[in-house]
């Protein structure tokens, strides 16, 4: 079973990025869970959301509290929140920023196996208009990790968004898993 | 079989919709809210045809309508939660008093003061006595399975009573997951239109409902809802072998046994946090612990005799309560230790009150109530009968 934990603001998308990875997931034939952290959500606020994939029916039921993977949204977080808690040994860390690795390593707490990083605000605001980069950084999802493929996430994202908005936010994820910089540590 | 990623909700707006219901009225409330919310876009969509939403200015206004389209023959629907359910209080006493088998879904949460939103099984049971069947659900499948048994159990000419289908507030409800639907007409050839015995429409036959019953008849009343409660069990166990059957989901049994066989410690508990359970068990039988765990799927009506099989054959229950009775122990702590008193099966059972409010229940607390499980039947005695578990300490 592979764990991820998302970590945005409120209004960024950080729910609706869990379940369009768990919706590639299972379009590819895996089991999955997405969930949000159990909260009660406000706008700007840190927010935490839940992803699980397997190739059998998933029967647990808690939060996770130790992830293989760790995705970012929203690079202002590294500085209040400790993104890397729980991070598994050889686990993954991928981040929304325009800051170099040596710099970004800097705010980690613990030092990940993997890192991506991907600028993922400037394709936001590039492809879509606005600063909303949950489809963007599952591109780099997928191109860090494999867990999925990108069609799949290009197919999610237009099962979740329907028209031109779904085909914009699937170039958004396009263009990230295109440019995302992957580091092994 | 075409399979869904939904929520608890939509699934049970799914079901709703698939089950064919007639009317829906509801009133929104938190987590409960998108159940009802997905049921208004199906209409909203032209998705469905002949289904009456009626809007009402409260939980006890709603039920009152189902009652009301439940008596005229509807198959009729409602959703709530907490707060919502207790204002429906009264009304569910007049549901199954007037043998309606209206279905509702209750997304546990917990009870305020002080106010909050997530899981707590304490706002359902406290509906316990009011002639409603209730079934918990484990995960979202069983929330959609749930919801198409219901109406048939409920339905059936021998039972008559109406029956809560109850998920956990976020960690099903808000959770995305797997959910395997039927085709539409394998769904109608299991749950054909309702059928009932009498209606308000039936000019020809006229007949009263919620009539005065003096004590010359109420008794009587009550004695048939009790036979129907009886019978229902039956019902259950029919209808949710069929199911099994057709759907490959077998539901035959009112009691979930899951690595019982040579258990000497069985978990017992309701709803989501078992799937939780089922995984602690599988890691605490590869380091040699023999543990099972018993998933109670129908509270109402209890199943005493599944209960009695089980507790013959075991050495301990560690009975996990998410809610608690004042004054008493953990409610399901309770009625289990009733149900063995005049009985042989005697094992030692220890009440663990866990997950109030939302508290995660991980698997890391399941290992350790093993361990003191454990520790309590080699020593032959407890060292309390209530845990509160998840206290700060």
């Amino acid at each position: 079973m592979i764990e991820i934990r998302f970590h945005g603001r409120g209004g960024q998308g950080a729910v609706t990025a869990a379940n369009i990875l768990a919706e590639a997931a299972f379009l590819e034939g895996k089991y999955v869970q997405a969930f949000p952290f159990f909260g009660v959500e406000r706008r700007g606020a840190p927010v935490t959301a839940f992803t699980r994939i397997d190739e059998k029916p998933i029967r647990i039921k808690t939060q996770i509290y130790e992830p293989d993977v760790v995705v970012v949204l929203d690079p202002s977080l590294l500085d209040t929140v400790d993104v890397t808690a729980g991070l598994k040994e050889g686990g993954m860390v991928i981040i929304n920023t325009e800051k170099t690795k040596e710099e970004v390593l800097e705010k980690l707490k613990k030092k990940p196996a993997k890192l991506a990083l991907v600028d993922a605000t400037t394709i936001a605001l590039e492809i879509l208009g606005l600063p909303i980069t949950n489809t963007s950084i599952l591109g780099a999802v997928a191109k860090a990790t494999g867990i999925v493929k990108i069609e799949s996430v290009e197919e999610a994202i237009k099962d979740t968004f329907s028209g031109e908005l779904g085909e914009k936010n699937a170039k958004a994820a396009r263009e990230a898993f295109e440019k995302t910089a992957v580091y092994e540590l | 079989m075409p399979k869904k990623v939904v929520s608890g909700n939509y699934a049970a707006a799914y079901a709703a919709k698939h089950a064919r219901v007639e009317v829906v009225a509801a009133y929104p409330i938190t987590p409960q809210t998108s159940i009802i919310e997905k049921i208004a876009e199906f209409i909203a969509n032209g998705e469905v045809e002949n289904l009456q939403y009626v809007p009402v200015e409260s939980e006890h206004s709603a039920m009152a309508a189902c009652i009301g389209a439940s008596a005229t023959g509807a198959r009729a629907f409602t959703a709530t939660s907490a707060q919502g359910l207790a204002l429906m209080h009264e009304m569910l006493h007049w549901a199954a008093g007037a043998r309606l088998p209206i279905v509702m879904v209750d997304v546990n949460r917990a009870m305020a003061p002080p106010w909050s939103v997530w899981d707590d099984q304490t706002d359902s049971l406290a509906q316990r006595d009011t002639g409603w069947m209730q079934f918990y659900a484990e995960n979202n499948q069983e929330v959609y399975d749930g919801v198409l048994m219901a109406f048939k159990i409920a339905e059936h000419e021998k039972v008559n009573l109406p029956v809560m289908i109850v998920e956990s507030a976020f960690i099903l409800s808000h959770t995305y997951d797997v959910v395997d639907m039927p085709e539409q007409e394998e769904i109608d050839e299991f749950l054909p239109p309702r059928k009932p015995l009498y209606t308000l429409t039936d000019f020809e036959n006229p007949f009263s409902v919620g009539a005065l019953g003096t004590p010359a008849d109420y008794y009587e009343f009550r004695y048939k809802i009790a036979g129907a409660m009886e019978e229902a069990k039956k019902v259950i166990k029919e209808v949710g072998r069929e199911f099994g059957e057709r759907f490959g989901r077998d539901y035959s049994q009112m009691i979930e046994l899951y690595r019982t066989d040579d258990a000497e410690i069985v978990f017992m508990g309701m709803g989501s946090l078992m799937g939780t359970v089922k995984e602690a068990v599988d890691m605490l039988r590869s380091e040699g612990y023999k543990v099972g765990a018993a998933k109670v799927r129908w509270f109402r009506p209890f199943p005493k005799e599944e209960l009695y099989e089980l507790a013959k054959n075991v050495e301990g229950i560690a009975v996990l309560d998410r809610n608690f009775s004042f004054g008493q122990e953990g409610i399901l702590f309770n009625e289990a230790k009733g149900v063995l008193y005049n009985t042989d099966a005697r094992p030692i059972m220890k009440n663990y009150i866990v997950g109030l409010g939302g508290r995660d229940l991980t698997v890391n607390d399941v290992k350790a109530i093993a361990k003191n499980m454990k520790e309590i039947i080699e020593k032959d005695e407890l060292d309390r009968e209530v845990e509160w578990y998840h206290l700060k300490r």
